[in-house]
């Protein structure tokens, strides 16, 4: 498989199966390590990065989690193949810019990958659809295992795996959880739960992880301290908090079906033909649109979409992605058309 | 809509922004949202509040002993550090150990490890220098108290599965002071 395969296939993390896939979209784990006895990515000149990159290149192909995964070197691909690859959650936004010896690993339907010389020599991604923080883990410490054998990771008795920034040094875990959250929006709960979550050390995010504002009711929440903690620990605590979380959009739904059914209903039909008899539409409107949209197939109320053919239209009708389907570069105002062509078709919705 | 800013090509990104309390919407076309998304991100860069954050106390010996330390690995200096936000090397982490020990704690509100560690003995592990062996049972039978003080806390809370992983943690542990 190559790069321009995977505009065909649906990331597995959109697959909307999993335990409370209706509330929670993915679970991902995160880790951060470095090569011992080589500079760190900021602080190394080219020639040490290229080392990095090589021996990352290496230890990776050779591994049995990875053997058969996509390479790709970042400043050999174009500018909307770069934001494809953000738009997947394959690579982080810092990843696409100063590109020079920076590549990345996507293994098997896009559920491990791995950044070279991001911020730290590799950060290890595993990310799976449903709420399964533990399963995700599973898998990564077994690939952070059989790579620790092959590179050797800087580590100290005292801090941990120890990273360019002193913010992810310890564990370099970042365990993260999407989630949907319209009730808990509509309820004007919202404010109150970043705030409770942000005194238990959670941070939370909006759809496209750090600095990016929440649109359409999509929420990441994360742990924000690394060191101190085992990993167990961290990761049993953000689960800990999901679940109330779960429990709390679950009940808001239910409220919102009780009390507010004419408000609710009236609010899903008209996003549900809008996106239907749209000709032109913003990827903010779409995304917020779909939000409603998913919230009715939840509610039963739309019954002819399933949740993984929408968890499929939110990554599919943002701007690489429908660049990629067109096979071309769209400006701005041809991607609102052909975005609006896309959700037609898939939803099929006669406008 | 057209932008904000150059007025002439169709707003397509739409910002937010808070700065002092007042609130302020843009709407911007994809370029001029760039150049402005650049000059935002600025504001927030973590090595700014990091290196707020890595100032040390304003006693003038240990202040002036810091900045000419530089790291004899990767050479980097502490102004070097203060200015990155980033460390240079793994071998740093000892040479600013003073100056990361309060960053870390007000970071972390802890500076201990206590989770996985490399497979012992594999022969390409490498580990930054400590102060020798004394140093290092040391960090264990601290690690030893802080588990064991978590377990208490877990079976008090009744959370079970928590304690089962902390009692097999610190059983590890105690067996590796043994031997």
């Amino acid at each position: 498989m190559e790069l321009k395969d995977l505009i065909g296939q649906t990331s597995e993390w959109l697959k909307a199966t999993g335990p409370d896939s209706d509330i929670v979209i993915s679970s991902r784990i995160r880790l951060a390590r470095n090569i011992g006895g080589l500079k760190f990515v900021d602080w190394a000149n080219n020639k040490v990065r290229q080392e990095i990159a090589k021996k990352a290149k290496e230890a990776i192909l050779s591994s049995n989690y990875m053997k058969n995964s996509i390479y790709v070197e970042m400043d050999k691909i174009n500018p909307i193949d770069r934001q494809f690859l953000i738009e997947r959650h394959l690579i982080s936004r810092d990843h696409a810019v100063d590109t020079e010896s920076k590549t990345v690993f996507i293994g098997d339907r896009e559920i491990i990958s791995i950044m070279v010389n991001e911020e730290d020599h590799l950060r290890l991604q595993v990310i799976q659809p449903g709420f399964v923080l533990d399963d995700a883990w599973s898998i990564m410490e077994s690939l952070e295992k059989d790579l620790e054998k092959r590179l050797g990771f800087a580590f100290s008795d005292e801090w941990g795996y120890l990273t360019a920034c002193p913010t992810n040094t310890g564990t370099g875990l970042r365990a993260s959880v999407m989630m949907h959250l319209p009730a808990i929006v509509f309820t004007r709960q919202i404010d109150n739960l970043t705030d409770a979550v942000s005194k238990l050390g959670l941070t939370v995010r909006g759809f496209f992880g750090e600095g990016t504002q929440a649109i359409g009711n999509f929420y990441q929440i994360s742990n924000q301290v690394t060191l101190g903690h085992t990993e167990i620990e961290i990761i049993d605590n953000l689960k800990r908090v999901i679940i109330q979380v779960v429990s709390q959009e679950r009940g808001s739904r239910e409220f919102l079906k009780a009390k507010k059914k004419k408000i609710v209903e009236d609010k899903i039909s008209r996003a549900y033909s809008t996106l239907g008899g749209a000709h032109i539409i913003t990827s903010k409107e779409t995304l917020e649109l779909l939000s409603l949209v998913r919230l009715g197939i939840d509610l039963k109320l739309i019954k002819n979409i399933d949740t993984h053919k929408l968890n499929e239209l939110l990554i599919f009708t943002q701007p690489a992605h429908l660049q990629k389907l067109e096979a071309k570069a769209l400006s701005p105002s041809d991607r609102d058309i052909k975005r609006a062509e896309l959700i037609n078709k898939k939803l099929g919705i006669k406008g | 809509m057209e932008c904000n800013i150059c007025k002439q090509n169709k707003a397509t990104v739409h910002l937010t922004e808070i700065i002092n309390d007042e609130v302020t919407e843009l709407h911007l076309c994809e370029e001029c949202a760039k150049a402005k998304g650049a000059e935002m991100q600025q504001h927030f860069s973590i090595a700014d509040l990091l290196s707020g954050l890595v100032d040390l106390p304003p006693d003038a010996a240990t202040k002036k002993e810091h900045i000419s330390i530089k790291c004899d690995s990767c050479n980097m200096s502490y102004a070097d550090f203060k200015k990155m936000g980033r460390l240079g090397c793994a071998q740093c982490y000892e040479t600013f150990k003073r100056a990361l020990y309060p960053l870390l704690k007000r970071i972390h509100g802890t500076t201990r490890h206590i989770g996985k560690e490399p497979v012992p003995r594999t022969p390409t592990s490498s580990k930054v220098k400590t102060a020798g062996k004394t140093a290092k049972s040391k960090l264990d039978a601290d690690r030893i108290e802080i588990l064991k003080t978590r377990l208490a806390e877990a079976v008090r809370n009744e959370e079970f599965e928590k304690a089962a992983v902390l009692r097999d943690k610190i059983k590890t542990l105690e067996g590796k002071k043994k031997r």
